[in-house]
């Protein structure tokens, strides 16, 4: 494989940059270096012997590019550049806030994710189908749940929150979150004012918002292959049994008086403390509690009805005497329908988005308390014109125009942000800000042609992650370079690669994968690895077995509360679209590494693989957990620094003492 | 605004601007920096009281809330409130605390503040303050931040962005905190944007102080040290063979990690402190031991160099039984409080370092009565409520801000929380405009958009 004849489109907007400033471009890495930046780049795990072992064997043309197709349909490829997309999409596990209650089905959207990107399905349906899947023709359940990403956004469940408020500020994050992660602008300027730097206009800014203000959230079945047939099995005779249970208790009596005493003192507050308190509490506690009660009983849906009866159950005594509290029995009728529950094989659900008729006010100075004039939805003035399928103009004629081929920033804004992946910048390095303030782009024809190229690959990602490795540009070395630093000490003109610190997830993940812990099974609901009882984190209830090892993007994010690993490593909680996350260095980040039982476990366990896979004593051992961690021989010097501190330790902790120094590496924890 | 034509061209690659960081390319973020201009404060220990204390019955003394109490206030005045549970038409309460002046600068303290009003002359105390939030999140993220939005650095992040750390050993930013904790948890000691370098470092309460603070098991500290040389030569090696600085910056990470490892055993032992000086902060008795423990921590994190240090304690949101409530959180704060600024004082510390007394918001006039069958309380209260300074460049002895008659707003002396957040970075060294960091496209700072250094606030000649 020579450099010479590889060079790609991309190549040559580089080095006619290079060659103008004098510069050369750096020559290629080593192999094995190359492969475990790729393994790292396009799955986020390193190469196994085996798999390093086939690449530096194939003497074949062609081998780098057998490698990259190999990582591409790699299941693990959706794993890796999904969590770049969650990071834009603000997923979390849970609420926010003080309650920050639990999201027991927000994996379903991070599901369809990893699903869509593995299929590659094209840029523009993933875009349409998340911003507005529900109002496509015939829907189907995946392209429902699609609008799951909409649904990241923080809730609220403090007492005394005015919930309009609250609904005025999760379409708000809406409309924000649209115009960062596609557009690269910063519109929520515009909510107060007009935008300083850019041309958004208040009321280009509420005609945007228009758009989410006329939607719901809502909730839907959303099975998994393989869990309908069980679940439909036994529903005709769970529903029976629930039936009877709650008629022998005469709750559907007793819950239609207590919804009528909730409504009453819903209409006139301050008569009756002790049902005033309840109501409140419904409305906080219990999910969509309000909204459920306000519906007619015959429009209620099935999941809907389960809610408020259950609550009722639980939330009936507070308004009624101990005696009759006594009489009712309905702890023991509560323990048997838990227990009616557990038959019942679930189906997984998701939260989504639907259309909801609802005007649209321009709001003064921000405030959801101050209506100004009336807007209908619309974009910006600036930016190409929509073409509205209807007379009104919705959320898929939004998202259309958002992957037109006119619209100069959905494409750039993309393909900016999987070019700073790969080489730790932008060629826009503000790859949240396309506007005015953001910075110029060091290569704006290259910026150009990688938008013009993914658009007519008809929005493949993978083509655009198949140029980009492809280019001798990728493959330089990461070494710095003397020659550089005064002229382009931060590599703006990409004359070599950069050393990247892993991200929480890989560097996580590069430890369990090569002491041989990993669990690799792709999606599923979320886990939660063991932690020290000192953590203090709530909501945690240990995963047990394989679920301890899943790899890093399903570890349960709560977001006033991550895993530690997370929070050290500069992992998103979830608050906002995060377009880039920050590398930062710390000595928390040491301390988790050296003494974080999860990372000793994992040193043993490589000590001991280390040890069955490499037979013959000290440096067979160390040669293959070097293999494993960092993908080459030690030098000869480094063998004896290792030797000796191997021999200096006592025999109880000199192998996992060894194997945690790999782990702790520099070169171990960054993507050369 | 810009045209069109010039802006679809910025979009496609041209214009913008360019960024300069506050820290130099070879300084690591734990290194000393100078602020804009000389300091009068080189550290922060803000004694953070979540839930908001009823500065009604603490500083702000309402007597005439007796010709009301048990009846809704006129509503002349009322009329205008937005409260979070109650409605503006709630019975008054007055407060059932016995005031007196204290100190030479006659201070008007409640009698649940015996051991503070002991300090009084040390103390600034502002009855003026106001904020935008009456809900726990958004009011102590509004506090600590400068925003109500989740995601923002708190207040100790951006000073140890600004200023680094004085300590070799141990984090420049550090949180004690005791009973239920703060609502918004570690929010509000977020780096929010910022590198998470300068993100709080909780201490625990029980067992490591700082998560993954201890050797593995099986580990001495002599295996640690075999344990960090091996991983330094080899990153040594590898730093010569890439050339790359940042190597160097994790070996400096991994060296302050050991180093914090010995130096919080180390700040943690008691054992060179006085008995009559653990007396003082209620440390080995109850009910002060856990908050005096932290006060007399912070003090000891200041003279090692800890640049923020934020002691919490709470709640203090007492909608029912509010008397025993505050009672029992007063007994709790108060001795290790005014211990505190007496030892300060003592070692000669109070003058660079400022304290800060207070929550995210007060509590209404109004009584909540939650139930007949138990103690009424009070609702939150954005609109006028109550703090103490004292310390790092701040006037002593005096009493700024007033409320109105009835206690609802704030009248003369107004203080909203950025303001005080700029006065606070102005004892920093810092024009609180120009500490800023560039994000989502443009540069945030702690003030937000607000915010004006209150020279009142300040000693002569420092403002």
């Amino acid at each position: 494989m020579t450099t010479k004849d590889t060079i790609n489109e991309i190549d040559r907007f580089i080095r006619a940059r290079l060659e103008k400033e004098r510069l050369a471009p750096s020559p290629e890495a080593p192999k094995h270096t190359l492969l475990r930046r790729l393994s790292l780049d396009l799955i986020g795990l390193p190469p196994t012997p085996a798999e390093l072992a086939a690449f530096l064997n194939d003497q074949q043309p062609g081998a780098w590019q057998r490698q990259v197709e190999r990582l591409l349909k790699s299941p693990h490829y959706g794993e890796k550049w999904g969590r770049h997309w969650l990071d834009q999409a603000r997923y979390a596990d849970s609420d926010g806030f003080r309650s920050d209650r639990f999201r027991p089905h927000a994996w379903r959207y991070r599901q369809w994710v990893i699903e869509a990107l593995n299929r590659d399905v094209p840029f523009d349906q993933f875009t349409v189908e998340q911003i507005a899947g529900d109002l496509l023709p015939n829907a189907t359940t995946d392209q429902r749940i699609a609008t799951g990403f909409h649904r990241n956004t923080l809730t609220n469940r403090e007492g005394g929150i005015d919930p309009e408020q609250f609904r005025v500020e999760q379409v708000i994050d809406r409309t924000n979150t649209v115009g960062t992660v596609w557009l690269g602008l910063t519109v929520g300027c515009a909510q107060c004012h007009d935008h300083k730097y850019d041309p958004i206009s208040q009321r280009d800014y509420y005609r945007l918002f228009a758009f989410f203000n006329a939607a719901d959230e809502d909730h839907m079945d959303a099975p998994m292959p393989g869990e309908l047939g069980p679940h439909l099995q036994v529903r005709p005779a769970y529903d029976r049994r629930r039936r009877e249970l709650l008629a022998a208790n005469a709750v559907p009596k007793l819950q239609a008086e207590w919804e009528l005493g909730m409504l009453e003192t819903a209409a006139n507050p301050g008569k009756r403390l002790d049902w005033d308190h309840a109501f409140d509490d419904l409305r906080t506690d219990c999910e969509d509690g309000e909204k459920i009660l306000r519906t007619p009983l015959a429009n209620r849906t099935r999941r809907q009805s389960k809610i408020l009866t259950d609550y009722f159950l639980k939330d009936y005594a507070r308004v009624i005497s101990k005696e009759r509290k006594e009489e009712l029995k309905f702890d023991a009728l509560l323990k048997q329908l838990q227990e009616l529950d557990a038959t019942l094989p679930a189906i997984s659900e998701a939260p989504v988005l639907r259309a909801f008729e609802r005007k649209t006010h321009l709001l003064v100075r921000g405030d959801f308390k101050q209506s100004g004039e009336s807007v209908e939805p619309g974009t910006p003035a600036a930016l190409p014109p929509l073409d509205p399928a209807g007379a009104r103009p919705t959320r898929l004629d939004l998202a259309r125009w958002l992957v037109a081929r006119d619209n100069p920033l959905t494409a750039r804004v993309a393909v900016n942000r999987i070019w700073q992946e790969y080489f730790g910048r932008g060629l826009s390095r503000t790859s949240e800000n396309f506007g005015n303030q953001g910075e110029a782009p060091t290569h704006p024809e290259l910026l150009d042609w990688l938008a013009t190229e993914f658009m007519e690959s008809g929005w493949s990602l993978k083509h655009v992650h198949r140029s980009i490795v492809s280019s001798a540009t990728y493959r330089q070395s990461s070494d710095s370079r003397t020659d550089f630093s005064a002229r382009d000490p931060e590599n703006k003109l990409v004359g070599r690669q950069t050393r990247l610190r892993l991200n929480a997830e890989a560097i996580r993940d590069s430890a369990l994968a090569v002491s041989g812990l990993l669990s690799p099974e792709i999606g599923g609901p979320s886990v939660r690895p063991q932690l020290p009882q000192s953590s203090g984190l709530k909501n945690w209830k240990e995963s047990t077995g394989r679920d301890r090892y899943r790899r890093g993007m399903y570890i349960q994010l709560n977001r006033t509360a991550p895993y530690p690993l997370m929070v050290n490593f500069d992992a998103p909680n979830g608050y906002g679209a995060l377009c880039r996350r920050s590398r930062s260095n710390t000595p928390l980040q040491a301390l988790n590494l050296l003494n974080d039982p999860a990372f000793v476990e994992a040193a043993r366990a490589l000590a001991l693989r280390a040890g069955a896979e490499g037979e013959g004593g000290f440096h067979h051992r160390l040669d293959r957990a070097f293999q494993l961690c960092l993908g080459r021989q030690p030098a000869a010097d480094e063998r004896d620094w290792l030797l000796a501190y191997w021999k200096s330790q006592p025999e109880t902790v000199a192998w996992t003492g060894l194997a945690s120094v790999l782990l702790n590496l520099d070169e171990f924890i960054t993507r050369e | 605004m810009m045209n069109r034509r010039h802006f679809l061209r910025a979009a496609s690659g041209f214009g913008g601007l360019a960024l300069r960081d506050l820290m130099a390319a070879d300084s690591t973020p734990f290194s000393p920096r100078t602020p804009h201009f000389p300091a009068s404060a080189r550290s922060v220990i803000f004694l953070f009281m979540p839930g908001g204390p009823s500065q009604i019955d603490l500083f702000d003394h309402k007597p005439e809330l007796r010709k009301w109490h048990g009846k809704p206030l006129p509503p002349s005045v009322t009329k205008d409130l937005k409260l979070a549970f109650i409605k503006p038409n709630a019975n008054a309460v007055a407060s059932p605390r016995a005031f007196k002046r204290h100190g030479q600068s006659g201070a008007e303290i409640s009698d649940l503040l015996p051991h503070t009003a002991g300090r009084a002359d040390d103390l600034c105390i502002l009855r003026g303050l106001h904020t935008d939030a009456f809900n726990h999140d958004p009011g102590e993220l509004l506090l600590m931040t400068g925003s109500m939005q989740f995601g923002r650095p708190s207040m100790g992040a951006w000073i140890s962005y600004g200023l680094g750390s004085e300590s070799q050993n141990l984090p420049g930013f550090v949180v004690l905190s005791s009973g239920t904790g703060p609502s918004a948890g570690s929010n509000d000691w977020s780096n929010g944007f910022l590198p998470s370098a300068f993100q709080g470092t909780p201490f625990r309460g029980s067992g490591e102080p700082i998560l993954y603070l201890s050797n593995p098991e099986g580990f001495t500290g002599e295996m640690q040290r075999a344990r960090l040389d091996a991983i330094r030569r080899m990153n040594e090696k590898r730093r010569r063979e890439t050339g790359d600085v940042e190597i160097d910056a994790r070996i400096a990470s991994y060296e302050l990690a050991f180093r914090m490892q010995m130096a919080a055993p180390e700040l943690l032992d008691l054992s060179s402190e006085p008995k009559h000086l653990l007396d003082q902060y209620g440390v080995h008795q109850e009910p002060t031991h856990q908050y005096g423990l932290h006060c007399l921590l912070a003090r000891r994190m200041v003279e090692r160099g800890v640049r923020f240090i934020m002691v919490s304690h709470g709640s203090w949101d007492d909608h029912n039984d509010l008397d025993k409530n505050l009672e029992k959180n007063c007994r709790i704060t108060d001795q290790p409080a005014a211990a505190l600024i007496a030892d300060l004082k003592q070692r000669g510390l109070l003058d660079s370092t400022l304290v800060i007394w207070g929550g995210e918001f007060g509590r209404t006039p109004m009584t909540q009565q939650q139930r007949p069958d138990i103690g009424y309380g009070r609702d939150h209260h954005p609109n006028g409520y109550s703090m103490w300074l004292a310390g790092g460049g701040i006037r002593e002895g005096e009493t700024i801000g007033k409320t109105d008659e009835m206690g609802l707003e704030a009248v003369e002396d107004r203080i909203h929380v950025h303001d005080l957040q700029a006065t606070i970075l102005h004892t920093l060294g810092f024009d609180h405009t120009r500490l800023t960091f560039p994000n989502s496209g443009r540069n945030f700072r702690l003030t937000d958009v607000e915010g004006k250094t209150v020279s009142k606030l300040l000693k002569k000649g420092l403002a």
